[in-house]
């Protein structure tokens, strides 16, 4: 009885205050998406789905950044650390120690414990030591850079870690697969259909277990000290527990990200961890509307697959399409731009039952 | 027995010396309030007790444990809590949440609803709960801002120009709702330009000059003072 009453509970905030999109509409469309989802593979080609799984491995790192950002109010400009860290963990565990016995799947656990570690200790220096605003973007780019440097560097075949060559500027290649083991055969979740599946059961996972951390007590204060961090900790809070927290999470989500496409290309190289690539995350995630796990996602599905148009059809200015478009989200919407369309259509499917029942 | 102390507490901003020297006592239970005109310290001296600056010098002592060096939210945990002159309310967050946010700390989950009804009630925002905070009038901003003052159960509440910009009607149920809180045992120390209002609550009176203690007494003995009445410039003469 108590245990099925906090269940019901706990579920009851897969919709609240802090995300937008409730009630039958909303999760009519949410499982029709998902419905889509799990048919694609049936209609698409191998090319195709593997795409799409590269795709969802970003979505991790776009999710924690909307958590870290745009429900804690802390802008981190090097969410690729965690990324970058959790990739070559991934390599390096998965490397010397195969993919047997599920192993993999202990790696997978392993790095992104990885990153979520560093994230407390980078973490506890930055907000135990109040650094906010600019100065932990700054840090946060700062320490992305520098471990982008540091792996750049390890060409030489000093650089390895057992059977693991880290291999400098070029990368780090050859690890096996994320492998389920399988009574009989042990799953391969090489990019392809089985994969594509297993990403989006943990996309879909994230999500929703996103949605009931926002909409929690938890999510509440998160969302408070965004607005106002003095009030908050002046309610009692000791907002620095809450900021770490949160970047912790996000971080291990960006690490996530970063085993899933190490396993998904077998390859990882520091340029994961440079300029670029610490930028882009910011772009989906504005560009969206930061302040949703929902249009986070969506923006950032969108925004990936146009750079991704943009770039296979040889534009060079596919960067500068980036730079612009967030500039326009700035400017028009400030709170991203599927996030204006969101409520601009919550807004009237609330307003229509009203006016049937008046 | 004082419930709140300050020990030779200054604090200086650069060159600037805001507190200078302050021996202050709250006694449990009374409605204290501090007065003097603009930029006397009355602000700076609610910051060094709530813990948001770290004072000079001096010592602070709530419920006779030193605090001096506590965090702010620790000294909001031990029973203290605050009204800004500035509201600090969550504008991008619905009334509700505001309340919620400032509830949930110590409200058991089963309670929280029916005591944020009650409190929208008391604070006449129940017609306004799903409203953004930030768009509500000023009036409302400041009771919704008391109201999460309150909310917090504090034994020793800091109202600082609770009563700004509102009518006097508003100004009124302030006062009324100072006292019941009073009566409850909640210990209050308020800032306050309005002599009305002062004379409506006040037990005791302290004001502030230049950072320091100028005088202390009962309302009367305040207005009836020639040399406070001389640092208002005429000002405190309306009462
Ligand atoms: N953080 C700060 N840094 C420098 N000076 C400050 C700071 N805070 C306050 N002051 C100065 O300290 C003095 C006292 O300010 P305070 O806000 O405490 O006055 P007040 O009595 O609350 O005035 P008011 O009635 O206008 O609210 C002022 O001269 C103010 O400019
Ligand atoms: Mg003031």
């Amino acid at each position: 009885m108590q245990g099925t009453n906090s269940l019901m509970k706990t579920l009851g905030l897969l919709q609240g205050p802090q995300t937008l999109g409730k009630g039958k509409p909303f999760w009519s469309a949410f499982t029709l998406v998902v419905a889509l989802a799990c048919a694609y593979p049936l209609f698409a080609d191998g090319y195709d789905v593997g795409n799409n799984v590269y795709f969802f491995n970003w979505a991790f790192m776009a999710l924690g950044l909307s958590l870290i950002w745009g429900y804690g109010g802390t802008l981190s400009f090097g969410q690729t650390a965690f990324f970058g860290v959790a990739g070559y963990t991934y390599g390096v565990i998965s490397i010397n120690f195969g993919d047997a016995y599920g192993l993999t799947i202990f790696a997978l656990v392993a790095s992104v414990a990885a990153a979520a570690l560093l994230a407390a200790a980078l973490g506890y220096f930055l907000f135990f030591g109040r650094i906010s605003g600019v100065f932990l973007g700054i840090v946060t780019l700062s320490v992305t850079l520098v471990l982008e440097r540091f792996m750049a560097q390890t060409a030489g075949p000093e650089w390895r870690v057992g059977a693991a060559r880290l291999n400098g500027y070029n990368g780090m290649g050859g690890m096996p697969s994320l492998t389920i083991p399988w009574f009989g055969s042990d799953i391969v979740l090489f990019p392809d259909v089985q994969l594509y599946y297993f990403t989006l059961a943990l996309l879909i996972a994230c999500y929703l277990g996103l949605r009931i951390l926002v909409n929690s007590r938890f999510g509440n204060v998160l969302v408070a000290i965004r607005e106002n961090p003095q009030r908050a900790e002046m309610l009692g809070y000791d907002i620095r527990v809450y900021q770490l927290v949160t970047f912790i999470i996000g971080s291990a989500l960006a690490g996530l990200s970063g085993v899933l496409y190490t396993s998904w290309g077998n390859y990882i190289t520091p340029a994961s961890m440079g300029m670029t690539a610490a930028a882009l995350p910011i772009v989906w995630v504005a560009v969206g509307g930061r302040s949703d796990l929902t249009t986070t996602l969506i923006g950032a599905m969108l925004v990936l697959a146009g750079f991704q148009a943009l770039t296979i059809h040889g534009s060079q200015y596919a960067l500068v399409v980036m730079g612009a478009l967030l500039v326009l989200t700035v400017l028009i919407a400030p709170r991203g731009l599927v996030f204006g369309l969101g409520t601009l259509v919550a807004g009237l499917v609330n307003r229509k039952p009203k006016r049937q029942g008046e | 027995m004082a419930i709140l102390e300050t020990r030779a507490l200054n604090k200086w901003f650069g060159g600037l010396h805001v507190t200078g020297g302050v021996d202050f006592a709250l006694q449990r239970g009374e409605i204290h309030c501090l007065i003097g005109p603009n930029g006397a310290g009355k602000s700076t001296l609610f910051r060094l007790i709530l813990g948001e600056h770290l004072p000079t010098s001096g010592q602070i002592l709530y419920e006779g444990n030193d605090i001096t060096k506590a965090k702010s939210f620790e000294r909001i945990r031990r029973g203290i809590s605050v009204k800004f002159q500035v509201p600090g309310i969550f504008k991008a967050l619905s009334v509700r949440q505001n309340l919620q946010i400032a509830l949930q700390h110590h409200c058991p989950p089963a309670e929280l609803d029916g005591e944020i009804d009650r409190l929208l009630e008391f604070l006449k925002l129940t017609e306004a709960r799903h409203q953004l905070a930030g768009n509500l009038s000023h009036g409302q901003k400041q009771w919704l801002e008391i109201g999460m003052a309150v909310g917090l159960k504090p034994r020793l509440l800091l109202l600082d120009e609770p009563t700004a910009g509102m009518t006097p009607d508003e100004t009124a149920a302030t006062g009324e709702m100072v006292q019941a809180l009073n009566r409850d045992g909640v210990t209050v120390l308020a800032v306050e330009h309005d002599m009305a209002f002062v004379r409506q609550i006040a037990h005791k009176v302290t004001v502030l000059h230049f950072g320091k203690i100028f005088a202390q007494g009962t309302i009367n003995e305040i207005v009836a003072d020639e040399r406070v009445a001389a640092i208002y410039l005429g000002d405190a003469t309306h009462a």
